[in-house]
């Protein structure tokens, strides 16, 4: 019989074991995320994430070695993002019906994130390369690595902060437009999306298919709308 | 199925080809997004046809970004000593900004009459 060490060092190293661990953590997520009544706070991508995270670091796996098996899911991001064109053509007279409340909500949207993110970073002292990098942090995350860098900024830190800022906008959304007495389905997802891309989308699914269809319009209209903006609005702090 | 596939991956490819050739600052899945959009509106057949598929890889969009997330966790010293800032600045302005954009929305659709059905 063959000794557990050696069975553990034959699946790390292929893609299966953490592929796997991806989907069985995701699992455990969803479960807590309806056993918590499709709570905010027990959002399944953080679970799943803390779990893999102190799953790693407990057996001292590096990312890279991970990411051989988490890819297959990673992959999928961009399917997926061109399957939001089913939600879309589903609403399409909705879309057409709400053209300028659609256009007032972007551009307010998503000057308000950059904005208010500059001003506080700098606020704490952050220096160009940091406010380069933390500018476009509300755009999908291939965009805003796209134009971080354009502009001087680290393409590993845009990276984190634009998944903590979809995290960010997943968790707070319902309570925050709750708070705020919105109950039009459009608003709420629309305001999600544009501030918080693929991951507050895949939250206002969750909630209501309205939500998730004006959301995935919101995160298009943003990486749009942040890649002409944010080397302009950037220009205003770096004065 | 398979066609359903082939013809998603298709529309990503000629996004990625169409966003590198013109050197647009759009992603190619976007690109190959807006123009699924127009060939379902224009073919209602070709929506049913990729509607199960579609259905199916976007009934799990949150496990998606878990690989991402997971990258979040060990390359959070990048933050540094920035920290305390970078973490306010993220809140904050991402509850501004969930905030503004879904009232300026519900101001502008009260003003203009374009109130959901």
């Amino acid at each position: 019989m063959t000794d557990v060490a050696q069975i553990w060092s034959y699946l790390s190293q292929g893609p299966l074991l953490w592929l796997t661990a991806t989907l069985a953590a995701y699992a455990v997520g969803d479960a807590c995320f309806r056993l918590a009544r499709r709570a905010p706070v027990a959002n399944p991508v953080l679970i799943a994430v803390v779990l893999l995270g102190t799953l790693l670091w407990l057996t001292g796996t590096p990312y890279a070695t991970y990411f051989e098996g988490a890819q297959f899911v990673h992959f999928l991001l961009g399917p997926a993002t061109v399957c939001l064109a089913l939600p879309l053509a589903d609403n399409l007279p909705r879309l057409r019906r709400a053209f300028l409340p659609v256009i007032a909500a972007l551009v307010v949207g998503s000057v308000t994130a950059m904005v208010s993110a500059l001003t506080i970073a700098r606020l704490f002292g952050a220096d160009a390369a940091l406010l380069a990098s933390l500018a476009p942090k509300s755009a999908t995350a291939p965009v805003a690595i796209g134009i971080a860098e354009g502009m001087g900024g680290q393409p590993t830190l845009t990276a984190v902060l634009v998944i903590l800022t979809g995290i960010t906008g997943a968790v707070l959304a319902t309570p925050l437009l709750n708070l705020l007495g919105l109950t039009d389905w459009r608003a709420r997802g629309f305001a999600v999306g544009v501030a918080s891309h693929g991951i507050g989308t895949a939250r206002a699914f969750q909630v209501h298919p309205v939500a998730g269809a004006f959301a995935g319009l919101g995160m298009a209209l943003n990486a749009v709308l942040t890649a002409l903006l944010a080397p302009f609005v950037l220009g205003l702090f770096l004065r | 199925m398979l066609q359903a596939l082939t013809l998603i991956l298709s529309t990503q490819l000629l996004g990625e080809v169409t966003a590198r050739a013109l050197g647009l600052p759009v992603p190619g899945p976007v690109l190959g997004m807006v123009a699924l959009t127009i060939g379902f509106a224009l073919s209602p057949r070709l929506c049913e046809a990729v509607r199960p598929v579609a259905q199916g890889i976007l009934g799990h969009l949150s496990l998606l970004f878990v690989p991402a997330g997971v990258g979040v966790i060990g390359n959070l010293q990048v933050l540094q000593g920035m920290g305390l800032g970078l973490t306010l600045a993220i809140l904050i302005s991402t509850v501004l900004a969930i905030a503004a954009g879904a009232v300026s929305f519900a101001v502008v659709a009260r003003w203009t009459g374009a109130a959901d059905d």
